[in-house]
């Protein structure tokens, strides 16, 4: 694996051995007091983020401190790139000093291919921490290993996806990681907030929650942000909380073994009920503790020499 | 004025070889074989075509302010490299074209350079605001003589400042170029609405926007009795709204300036070769407006230019400078290079399928477009005593396009290394070689 664009493209086999890495380096650490690998040392890692994100960040830093890399923050506010400096500039820049590993989360979409081409030429591996609409394959390798950790093989596993699809990023990546994985995807958003097009998506698409829940085995409900109820994709919040949230009566409609999953940030009492998101099968926070694994066996995989030591 | 003598043409593709002989700016015989003047420039074009020289109702050249991506003088030299002997420059300069001052400034750097007829378009509103008619009557009496008013690269969204524009023209005999798109449907398009940009996660640019302003603006001109030229068509939706609208005044005819309803459209050679499929690597070389469309709807604009549903073919030549390409797509400026590619693109989307005829090529690259701008010397048959103002091609030649080669100063360009059919290997502008063998003269 050169880079990891997004999750369109990988293989069963390669999106399942990252899983198993990311297993295996959770077991490694479970109980330990210093948790600390010695796998990457003396490799740079450089976080570039030109969109505010706190969980996604620290997450890839301590994924790469735990491994014992160096890891550089770089955020749009703090650098030239503040003072305009091109993104492309910038990226050749940092990969000049010293750069083994950039880690872009981007408002545009395409971003971090951007960035892969013109470091074509430099060793450097690209991981894409969200471009835009685009692509979240992180958060879908999270997903999916928090998913497998309850329900173990996705195959034919059901999983909803509710809300934003249309700008979702965290949608397109568990819909490709997910199908890939042999799970079968329902799509549940009212019109508006489905991309034009989707018919050519592997999933299913529907428009009622209540009739999807009681055969899903795990759903995953998206954030609706902020600038979304005021576009005019739907009437008003309180209709959105009404026909898609995930209240205490429609996750009474799950079956008993599903699980519910959250990207985060929640909006609770918009798209997750409070209690419902703080209940025993909601998985949130396993998805952050998982979200560090995931990115550490990623950047292994794009980092560590043959025959690496530590894992 | 010297004197050319083309060998060995076939004029418009047709008929056995001939030789033409140009003299005082007109062709002053045609016949099987003419033994060269003294001092007469021979070209030999055995197996050539010769066809009317290209007019391009649409260009960006640039200047004023963008000189470093183009100016006049070297759009102009990319234009008689590509065959074109006139070229319309639209408004969206810096300042904008919207007053006589402007069009005149254009008008005069494209006689300085004097490879090329170089026509200003004035804006429609003042500014391309879209608020306010600009001085379009000054700027049809200026030296620019204005014909053509567009604000494009912006949509005259307001139905009511459309109405307005379309009933003033009619009295300065101008024609209105609207660039059809609905700007609310529009707010942070990147590439066209469907599963290319579903799938890339790129907000939509949907056909609706074109389609919705094509429909409203056919049946405004009808009752305004006006003139309405549609930029760059991109869609199979508009083209059945345009077939609906040319048929509504009574057939065809009625849109070659006709009583009522008189509506034109061109189509770009991005358009009939490129589609949103080429979008996969985020590369903005591919990012321009209206954006790359479907298989579909490249099939469906080169059938209805082939069935004269759309009249003709503009380039929408629109340099940008290489950080304003090589960047995210959604940083980047929609817009490509397409004076020096279209002859070689027509022939490859149209001439190759069987679609067109060179005949037919003359009609859609130098005839139609010279009558939709109503330019009395351009676009003229291939007779003795017409204007010498024609364009060579090379209908076996193949060429591999190299942006760095191009004539213009921007060298982005979504053809960088494709290889293409025809090439363009004299322009004549009465009686004068203006480019040969890729060479400006």
């Amino acid at each position: 694996m050169r880079h990891l664009l997004a999750a369109e493209g990988l293989d069963r086999d390669t999106a399942t051995e990252l899983l198993d890495t990311a297993a295996g380096l959770k077991q490694t650490l479970l109980g330990r007091e210093v948790r600390k690998l010695p796998t990457l040392r003396g490799r740079t890692v450089i976080t570039m983020f030109y969109e505010s994100s706190t969980r996604t960040r620290v997450s890839f830093e301590l994924a790469g401190k735990w491994m014992s890399a160096d890891v550089i923050n770089v955020s749009a506010g703090g650098s030239s790139v503040g003072k305009g400096e091109s993104l492309r500039d910038t990226a050749l820049t940092l990969t000049a000093a010293g750069a083994d590993c950039v880690i872009i989360r981007h408002p545009a979409s395409g971003a971090a291919h951007r960035l892969a081409h013109w470091l074509s030429d430099t060793p450097a591996a690209v991981v894409n921490a969200g471009d835009g609409m685009h692509e979240h394959p992180t958060q879908a390798l999270l997903d999916a290993a928090t998913l497998r950790e309850r329900l173990g093989s996705l195959d034919g596993r059901r999983i909803g996806i509710v809300g934003d699809v249309l700008h979702s990023r965290v949608a397109r990546s568990n819909v490709h990681l997910l199908t890939c994985l042999g799970a079968e995807v329902v799509i549940v958003a009212p019109p508006t907030l489905l991309p034009s097009g989707i018919d050519s998506w592997p999933v299913t698409v529907s428009h009622e929650i209540d009739a999807e829940l009681p055969s899903l085995d795990a759903v995953m409900m998206l954030r609706v942000q902020a600038e979304r109820m005021h576009g005019g994709f739907f009437p008003s919040a309180r209709e959105y909380a009404i026909s898609y949230g995930l209240s205490e009566a429609r996750a009474a409609l799950l079956p008993e073994h599903a699980v519910i999953l959250h990207p985060g940030p929640m909006l609770r009492g918009m798209e997750i009920a409070s209690r419902v998101a703080d209940a025993p099968n909601a998985l949130v926070t396993d998805q952050v503790a998982n979200g560090v694994h995931v990115r550490m066996a990623v950047l292994y995989h794009l980092l560590a020499s043959e025959g690496a030591d530590g894992v | 004025m010297s004197e050319t003598l083309l060998k060995g043409v076939r004029c418009y593709g047709d008929g056995e070889p001939v030789d033409v002989l140009a003299a005082n700016g007109v062709i002053a015989e045609i016949a099987a074989s003419i033994t060269p003047p003294d001092g007469a420039e021979v070209i030999d074009a055995a197996g050539q075509v010769l066809l009317p020289g290209f007019v391009d109702l649409h260009t960006h050249l640039r200047e004023p302010g963008r000189e470093d991506t183009e100016t006049v003088a070297t759009g102009s030299a990319a234009a008689a490299l590509g065959g074109y002997t006139a070229v319309f420059a639209m408004a969206n300069t810096d300042p904008v074209a919207d007053t006589a001052v402007v069009v005149e400034h254009v008008r005069r750097a494209g006689e300085a350079a004097g490879l090329v007829d170089v026509h200003p378009v004035g804006a429609v509103t003042v500014g391309l605001a879209g608020e306010k008619l600009a001085e379009l009557g000054t700027m049809a009496e200026s030296a620019a003589r204005v014909r053509m008013f567009s604000d494009d690269g912006h949509c005259v969204h307001d139905p009511l400042i459309m109405r307005r524009a379309l009933e003033y023209s009619r009295a300065l005999g101008a024609v209105i170029a609207q660039h059809a798109e609905e700007p609310r449907l529009t707010v942070g398009a990147q590439a066209h609405e469907g599963t290319q940009a579903a799938r890339l996660g790129l907000s939509g640019w949907p056909a609706s926007a074109e389609e919705s302003i094509v429909a409203r603006d056919c049946i405004l001109a009808a009752h305004a009795a006006a003139r309405l030229h549609i930029c760059h068509v991109s869609t199979a939706g508009t083209v059945d709204v345009l077939r609906w609208a040319k048929g509504w005044g009574g057939g065809k005819d009625t849109a070659r300036g006709g009583a009522g309803f008189a509506v034109s459209a061109e189509v770009t050679p991005h358009h009939l070769l490129l589609t949103d499929d080429r979008l996969a690597g985020y590369d903005p070389v591919n990012k321009v407006n209206p954006p790359l469309r479907t298989g579909a709807d490249a099939k469906a604009l080169a059938e209805a230019l082939a069935e004269g549903v759309l009249d003709c073919v503009a380039t929408d030549h629109a340099p940008h400078a290489e950080q304003d390409k090589d960047c995210e797509w959604q940083a980047a400026r929609p817009g490509m290079l397409g004076l020096q590619t279209a002859l070689s693109i027509v022939a490859e989307t149209m001439v190759r399928p069987g679609l067109l005829t060179w005949r037919d090529v003359a009609r859609v690259m130098s005839e139609r477009p010279a009558e939709i701008a109503r330019l009395p010397d351009q676009g003229r048959p291939i007779a003795e005593g017409e204007p010498a103002t024609l364009t060579l091609v090379d209908p076996e030649a193949r060429w591999t396009v190299r942006g760095a080669e191009l004539a213009s100063i921007a060298a982005n360009t979504p053809y960088e290394g494709m290889e293409l059919p025809a090439r363009v290997t004299a322009t004549l502008l009465r009686g004068r070689i203006t480019a040969r063998d890729g060479r400006i003269r």
